[in-house]
């Protein structure tokens, strides 16, 4: 108990509740205007989709190519959920939530046991094939509404709710990963023999990222259900999933603060770039090509470096200072 | 005689995937690179294909040379601008250049051509060819035969002349092969030349079959070629080839048998299971851990 309520934590707590209610009183002024009201909850569910997919691709090591397969089947779970029981928002939605991370993490460790199998190339093959097989099966089923989508949604998403369930999930993985779990996760993408003859179970800990990151997933599906009001199979596809896994890589590997801002990115500049219309999606390529490009130069990160040693080294002088 | 009909069909679909799964086994093997843009240079090959046919009024056995020129050119040019400043990074960075590459050509060929599908008029018209009482497409013949003759080409030129020998060895060791004069980037230009070359000729025989182009057509035949690959073992050429034919096989006859819409899951399917059985694919080298 003490430990949980230790300075550190109060004072993250107290960041959390700042932002909600500056964005809350922003909101409220009418500072917004009606479009950027509409990112706020699709920021928020790119959000959680890209640090969950961090576990799996930053921290396990693993390239997954179907990270809108888990988000379609809990989508689709919570939302035939919510369609179909008449209870009242908040006791449905949790329990929609609940059922669509459940299933979606079930996906996981089907999805998870061909990993243990598998190494790199193969692996990423296999998730893009079960994202492909999730969303034509979706296509198919009548009783989810095929290709035509699954109509009447009540829309429950809103900005307090998705930023409750962000908060959870950064907390949840952040802790995951600084915990004794998170090192062996980790320990697995540095070098996996090393791990396993130091007696990390490898089995167990890369279906338990599949399956944290699928849960998440999952809830993200559901979210994004209740908010469009709409869900159709065709979201799903190969570039949404390719879409999360550029923030991730975007935001830099292994790095959760990383994803957080490359998702608030990546969902914001298509619609600043909207007055540009056809030339957007060209824009967006190139500076996909270009970030890649620049982070790999040895000129630019020499560069980048000098930058802020020059701070590092301003700090550490006053540092010294202070000490005398 | 149905059966040996979709059979037909399988075949030459399959060829396609294969002659598609060539250009990204021949690029994995060598830079270890997934190259995600190979299949939007597909659908250069048929635009090119169809402004030489329609506008400039090429007969098909220039217009196809000329569509194989355009899409090598393009395919070394890729490789120079964004894939070579990142031999050293990471595959994932690599992946994501890819990735940004097909958006950009995707993109690129919406803003001149607009997104409504282009009638191609197709280069090969060959009619139905009659044995007997049995009838068969005289396209998916041609297309097959096309496919054998490039097939045993590349074949021929991998292992008997010195470009196809320096590129096995670079796929083999890539700095071994530098230690021995290969010279290693102009190897690498070679294989996205005659991939990109050969993914040109696929997307010609694509759309003579299938009669239309637009922007993202290249995209459903690039990945399902990726599975290809990936089927066969990639990085292998024989693979590539094997693992080609039995998807377009599978593909049609599951359309024809099972359910038209469930084609593709099957078809996913099918690799899942063959990848549980054999993880490195059918005839991929299985790939020894050194400790």
């Amino acid at each position: 108990m003490k430990q949980l309520l230790s300075k550190k934590n109060l004072f993250l707590l107290a960041v959390i509740a700042v932002i909600y209610a500056v964005l809350f009183a922003l909101d409220a002024q009418g500072f917004f205007s009606r479009q950027a009201k509409a990112l706020l909850v699709p920021i928020g569910i790119n959000i959680i989709l890209a640090v969950s997919l961090s576990l799996i691709v930053g921290f396990l090591g693993e390239l997954s190519l179907g990270h809108a397969g888990f988000m379609s089947v809990g989508a689709y779970t919570g939302c035939m959920l919510t369609v179909n029981l008449d209870l009242p928002m908040y006791i449905e939605l949790p329990l929609a939530m609940l059922m669509g991370g459940i299933v979606a993490a079930i996906f996981g460790v089907i999805i998870g046991i061909p990993a243990l199998r598998l190494r790199g190339d193969y692996l990423a093959i296999v998730t893009l094939a079960f994202g492909e097989i999730i969303r034509s099966i979706f296509n198919n089923l009548s009783v989810v509404g095929g290709s035509g989508g699954l109509n009447g949604i009540p829309k429950y998403s809103n900005y307090t709710i998705v930023y409750i369930m962000l908060v959870i999930t950064i907390i949840v993985i952040t802790n995951l990963v600084n915990s004794r779990h998170g090192r062996a996760i980790c320990s697995i993408r540095d070098n996996k023999i090393a791990a396993e003859s130091m007696g990390i179970p490898v089995v167990y800990y890369k279906l338990l990222a599949f399956v944290v990151a699928a849960f998440f997933a999952g809830i993200a599906g559901v979210l994004y259900g209740h908010n469009l009001g709409i869900l159709k199979p065709s979201t799903f596809d190969f570039n949404k999933s390719i879409e999360i896994l550029v923030m991730v890589v975007m935001g830099g590997m292994g790095s959760i603060p990383g994803s957080v801002i490359a998702a608030l990115l990546i969902t914001v500049l298509p619609e600043i770039l909207r007055g540009l219309q056809d030339y957007r999606m060209l824009i967006y390529a190139v500076v996909l090509i270009v970030m890649m490009l620049l982070n790999n130069n040895a000129k630019f990160n020499s560069f980048k470096q000098r930058v802020f040693s020059k701070k590092a080294k301003k700090q550490g002088a006053d540092l010294a200072k202070e000490g005398e | 005689m149905e059966f040996l009909a979709q059979l037909v069909n399988g075949l030459s679909l399959g060829s396609i995937y294969a002659l598609i799964a060539l250009g990204y086994t021949m690029v994995y093997g060598i830079c270890k690179m997934l190259n995600f843009a190979h299949g939007d240079v597909i659908m250069v090959g048929a635009y090119t294909l169809s402004i030489a046919m329609s506008t400039l009024h090429f007969p098909p056995y220039l217009a196809i040379p000329v569509s194989m020129l355009v899409c090598a050119v393009l395919g070394v040019t890729i490789e120079r601008i964004a894939y070579k400043p990142l031999r050293q990074a990471s595959p994932l960075a690599v992946l994501i250049t890819a990735i940004g590459v097909s958006y950009f050509l995707q993109s690129l060929a919406l803003l001149i051509f607009g997104s409504t599908q282009r009638k191609v008029e197709s280069a090969i018209n060959v009619g139905l060819i009659h044995i007997g009482d049995f009838a068969i497409s005289g396209n998916a013949v041609v297309t097959l035969l096309l496919t054998i003759v490039l097939m045993v080409g590349l074949t021929w030129f991998i292992n008997h002349t010195m470009t196809g020998k320096a590129m096995l060895a670079v796929s083999e060791d890539k700095g071994a092969a530098q230690l021995m004069g290969v010279n290693v980037n102009k190897t690498i230009a070679v294989t996205f030349l005659s991939g990109s070359a050969l993914a040109a000729v696929a997307g010609v025989l694509y759309i003579a079959s299938y009669g239309y182009v637009g922007p993202y057509t290249g995209s459903m035949p690039g990945i399902k070629a990726f599975v290809a690959a990936v089927l066969g073992g990639i990085g292998s050429v024989p693979g590539a080839m094997l693992g080609g034919i039995l998807l377009g096989i599978i593909e049609s006859l599951s359309k024809a048998y099972i359910s038209t819409q469930l084609a593709d899951a099957i078809v996913f399917g099918v690799l899942i299971v063959v990848l549980l059985v054999k993880p490195t694919g059918l005839l991929g080298k299985k790939v020894t851990e050194k400790v």
